[in-house]
């Protein structure tokens, strides 16, 4: 019995992460690389930050995945290269964490140019509206800021680019 | 210093000084743990404020940031422990290893203070912590880059977020100036151990895995000088070197805090939850 790395990515679609339930290890980019040699199984996986909690969690489920397609002989290594960017998650998923109450991170372009100073608005995740304000750069979780908006009064969580 | 005479050194518990320092041993060991070691202590003294900080924000940042070093020092004391090959993992690096085997700066390990000290160490570490993980990002230890890349982005914020601090407290009200200008004027000569190159960095340099420490010193210089004149902060002056944290000779503050942060694996080895 053998499988193909692309049916593996396609269980792993299930997994998500813990802390935002919508989108897949797969999604979030977390997922790099999945190695399969005869009966055993590597998944490559990237830390979204390195003190991320989740991360543990994301690993056994990843694991708990497997085996349940019977993958027995399975690993999931840790590797940093490259350093983990939100420019990976596609529309679907930005739209996904929109829907979810989480404003999606912005495009940062160039991943090598982490720009650090914003002027483009958070938009509002709730009713669009571009008139938000920064409460903290530190929300949450790791990977989150704490928004409010203006005009619905809502306060929310912005998905950090990086 | 002979290998031998280095090896009874360390032996007898005594870390080697002078330009050979490390080198006997294994120096990528050494500078992994010193990175890790200062990421680890700085980590835990940033934990410190969880459910004291002034502000509900600052307490949600600061476990934030500590969460941050103490993911990075994971990665590098596991990186550690593999090169070291003794079987060590960064759990038994971080919780039992005794204070004369920590190699941090002595900056990272004094004690919180006052949300001004705890704001301006902050700002003072992560202005350097910047600038050297831009040049690590460049090793030619491909992990060590890697553990880098990820760890600038994230040291990018820290320095945005201390700096803004730095400067508000500065400039802020009679009373938050003056503590913040009392915690600078402490804190002042400690960074002077960041520029403090010995034989373990040599060898680092010489293999292109680490980094020119002292040519680190003018660009932080710049940098900080600039934070500190729009905090309306005067810089001190204080040309004294700190040193002695790299090489295991740590202040009498390390070792309280070891205790506490190591208390539980010591007394229950190999527990789980």
């Amino acid at each position: 019995m053998t499988w193909t790395p692309a049916e593996i990515r396609g269980w792993l679609d299930a997994v998500k992460d813990p802390e935002v339930p919508v989108v897949s290890v797969v999604e979030l980019g977390v997922v790099r690389k999945v190695l399969v040699d005869g009966d055993a199984v590597t998944v490559e996986i990237t830390p979204t930050y390195t003190g991320c909690p989740a991360m543990k969690v994301m690993e056994e489920e990843i694991l708990a995945c497997l085996a349940e397609h019977g993958v027995t002989n399975a690993r999931v290594q840790t590797v940093f290269r490259e350093a983990w960017t939100t420019d990976w998650m596609n529309d679907e998923a930005r739209e996904k964490l929109r829907a979810y109450g989480i404003a999606p991170p912005q495009h940062l372009g160039d991943p090598g140019l982490v720009t650090l100073r914003r002027n483009v608005p958070v938009v509002c995740p709730r009713c669009g509206s571009h008139q938000t304000i920064r409460q903290s750069e530190f929300g949450s979780t790791a990977c989150k800021a704490l928004y409010t908006c203006r005009e619905c009064r809502e306060p929310f969580d912005y998905f950090k680019a990086i | 210093m002979t290998e031998a005479r280095a090896q009874a050194a360390i032996a007898a518990g005594v870390a080697p000084t002078g330009p050979t320092a490390g080198v006997a041993g294994n120096p990528l060991f050494e500078y992994l743990c010193r990175m890790g070691d200062d990421r680890l202590v700085l980590g835990h003294r940033l934990s410190e404020w969880a459910g004291h900080a002034p502000i509900l924000e600052e307490d949600i940042a600061l476990s934030n940031f500590a969460l941050d070093f103490v993911g990075q020092a994971a990665a590098l004391l596991k990186l550690a422990g593999e090169v070291e090959g003794k079987g060590r993992d960064e759990d038994a690096l971080a919780y039992h290893r005794d204070e004369n085997e920590f190699r941090n700066v002595l900056l990272v390990e004094l004690p919180r203070g006052d949300f001004a000290f705890t704001m301006v160490r902050q700002y003072l570490f992560d202005a350097f912590d910047v600038l050297a993980l831009e040049r690590l990002v460049k090793s030619r230890h491909e992990v060590l880059a890697g553990i880098a890349a990820k760890a600038l982005k994230e040291a990018k914020y820290h320095a945005r977020h201390s700096g803004e601090w730095v400067v508000r407290l500065g400039d802020g009200t009679e009373e938050s100036h003056r503590r913040t200008q009392a915690a600078l004027d402490a804190l002042w000569s400690y960074p002077s151990e960041f520029f403090v190159a010995d034989g373990v960095d040599a060898a680092m340099v010489e293999q292109g895995i680490g980094l020119d420490l002292p040519s680190l010193k003018a660009p932080w210089e710049i940098t900080v000088r600039e934070t500190l004149t729009r905090a309306t902060l005067t810089v001190p002056n204080d040309p004294r070197i700190v040193r002695g944290g790299r090489l295991g000779r740590h202040s009498e503050h390390l070792g309280h805090m070891l205790a506490q942060m190591q208390i539980l694996p010591r007394s229950h080895p190999g527990a789980q939850w």
